[in-house]
């Protein structure tokens, strides 16, 4: 009988640390939302529609950042998924074997890369390189544009979003690439036994399949991209604004709470910032519950099928 | 006549074909060099700027204050080891409990409960969990701390670290399990001295790759860490770490310290593939130990 109490106390022991991080998720929440009560009792819903962001006068919104992060998200999903996608493709069906694994390995190596660092490489290679050369070419050529009008400062939403693309393209990359090769191979060979070119196998074979796969690597990318710091605050200029120009530098949600946090003065100030990490929490929950939910709908549809 | 207007479309099709066959390889093709150019250019620039800075100075001294050229990141350095072993000391443990009880003892759906619960948890931005350790630990204690940076970093690693943990406990055979059992242990002595064994070098290789993750995040630390310029030994008081001193660096006016931040970033850089290289370590251990039975 020592023997069944001996196992009950070790597997209730064990419980408790799965029960432990749900209680870990719940307490976040929980403490972000008890600690931006400030802020959520004097602004309500206004927070989020609110484009002032006046310390002194204590009135804060979070409609600049929102704005901030939804456009470097956006222009950053615009550049990577092609460049992602593709690699992936390339690297899954048409890179000689060997080419295939030493550019998988830069990709672990580029995803390996802690943000900081893209950070300083944005600093002192990027905005440079912007500021003389890309800026004033997108300027002269596409000026027509409201996109590519404005002062050029080398900081800002386009090379914010040009680091946040380089940062979420391996992900888009390692995922697509393990979802194609997941393709029976016999797809792909009734479609060339049919006659098919390459570009047509491509179009009708492998992302009609890998699809669902896809689009759930891409919403992580997304969920990645939302909440990426350092890198970001390093290079959009810091500045809440909403404007049209790509050039003007911006703020996102994440960046201020990384710059004002330690330096918030008064209780308002405070609890509006922790409120901003309240608004990334749940947004990044959903974002990533979503694909989370898509990348399971599809590999227990397979596992049936197959 | 119809034929010879069916043949030409014919053949005008067939040769846009051909040619987007061709085009399409060389397309894909660019979207991996552009790629592969963009990692150049950070690992040549890092390697450029890094390495002349990189000298016996930068391994032992304090950084120098504001104006003075030199000094270094012995603080910094031996800060970030600080914070990673508190890390572990936070993360390891929840992480490894929680993922044996999954594979062992849980039932399907707390399991998934718990599996989405982690995923989920895998996509918090890393600044929340700084806040959250700012809520829970900075402010009760008032002061930033050793403390807070390495509860921040330990949250970090846990979803990772259960997650495989629970991989690769499931991949020891049942009839591992099953002779043991057989033997008369209770099961508690079969996952402690069976299962844990066999699956020790992927349990390891899980934690290597978390604690690569965590130790270059520079967010979390901002405020609990907060960064310092002189050494510390009390886990009370702010410490320094790399990828913070990198951050303060890189954003500040100065010439000398810019060249230090790009010094920094090749030892952090450093420090993090050593991590991974050894994670690979035990993974080879661990796939020799299985081919050797």
């Amino acid at each position: 009988m020592r023997k069944d109490t001996s196992d009950l106390v070790f597997k209730y022991f064990l419980a408790v640390f799965p029960c432990l991080i749900l209680l870990l998720v719940a307490g976040i929440l929980y403490q972000l939302v008890s600690s931006s009560g400030l802020s959520i009792h004097k602004f309500g819903f206004k927070f989020l529609s609110n484009r002032t962001w006046d310390p002194v006068a204590e009135d804060f919104g979070a409609l600049p950042f929102i704005f901030g992060t939804c456009v470097t998200s956006f222009l950053a999903l615009l550049m990577a998924i092609p460049i992602g996608v593709g690699s992936a493709i390339y690297l899954a069906e048409y890179a000689p074997a060997k080419v295939s694994k030493v550019i998988s390995i830069f990709v672990d190596l580029l995803a390996a890369i802690p943000s900081v660092i893209y950070g300083l490489w944005g600093i002192f290679v990027l905005v440079p390189l912007m500021r003389t050369h890309v800026q004033p070419f997108l300027g002269k050529y596409l000026g027509f544009l409201p996109f590519f009008q404005g002062p050029n400062y080398g900081v800002g939403f386009l090379s914010a979003s040009i680091i946040l693309a380089i940062i979420i393209v391996p992900f888009i990359i390692s995922i697509s690439r393990e979802v194609i090769l997941a393709i029976p191979s016999v797809y792909k060979e009734s479609s060339y036994a049919l006659g098919a070119t390459r570009w047509e196998t491509i179009q009708l074979i492998i992302l009609s399949h890998a699809q669902a796969g896809i689009f759930g690597a891409i919403i992580l990318a997304l969920g990645r991209a939302i909440g990426e710091t350092m890198a970001v605050t390093m290079i959009i200029g810091n500045n809440p604004s909403i404007t049209s120009s790509l050039f003007s530098p911006g703020y996102t949600l994440a960046s201020v709470v990384a710059n004002e946090f330690s330096e918030a003065t008064s209780k308002t100030y405070l609890s509006a910032l922790i409120e901003m990490g309240l608004v990334l929490f749940v947004v990044s929950i959903v974002v990533n519950a979503l694909a989370r939910l898509l990348i399971w709908s599809v590999t227990t549809r397979e596992s049936v099928t197959v | 006549m119809q034929t010879m207007d069916f043949d030409k479309a014919f053949q005008r099709t067939k040769a846009k074909r051909y040619f987007m066959d061709q085009a399409i390889v060389y397309v894909l093709f660019l979207c991996a060099f552009v790629l592969l150019f963009i990692l150049f250019s950070i690992l040549t620039h890092l390697v450029i700027n890094g390495v002349s800075s990189i000298n016996v100075n930068f391994f032992i001294h304090l950084p120098k204050p504001v104006g003075e050229v030199g000094g270094g990141m012995a603080n910094a350095i031996t800060g970030t080891l600080t914070l990673l072993f508190l890390a572990v000391l936070f993360g390891v443990p929840i992480g490894l409990a929680a993922g044996i009880y999954l594979n062992e003892y849980a039932d399907y759906r707390f399991a998934q409960v718990v599996r989405f619960t982690i995923d989920v948890m895998n996509g918090i931005p890393s600044i929340v969990f700084g806040i959250f350790a700012y809520v829970i630990c900075v402010l009760p204690m008032k002061t930033f701390s050793v403390l807070s940076g390495g509860f921040a970093l330990g949250i970090m690693m846990i979803p990772m670290v259960t997650r495989t943990t629970e991989q690769f406990v499931r991949m020891v055979p049942n009839q591992l399990r099953e002779a043991g059992l057989a033997l008369g242990a209770p099961k508690w002595r079969v996952i402690v001295d069976i299962v844990l064994p066999s699956s020790i070098g992927g349990i390891m290789t899980g934690i290597m790759v978390a604690l690569a993750r965590v130790a270059g995040e520079t967010a979390p630390l901002l405020f609990t860490a907060f960064g310092n310029r002189f050494w510390n030994h009390n886990l009370m008081q702010p410490i320094a770490a790399l990828p913070l001193q990198i951050f303060s660096y890189a954003i500040s006016p100065f010439e000398d310290w810019h060249r230090q931040a790009w010094a920094g970033a090749i030892v952090l850089i450093v420090v993090i593939f050593s991590i991974n290289l050894l994670a690979n370590y035990f993974m080879n251990r661990r796939h020799r130990f299985l081919n050797g039975q």
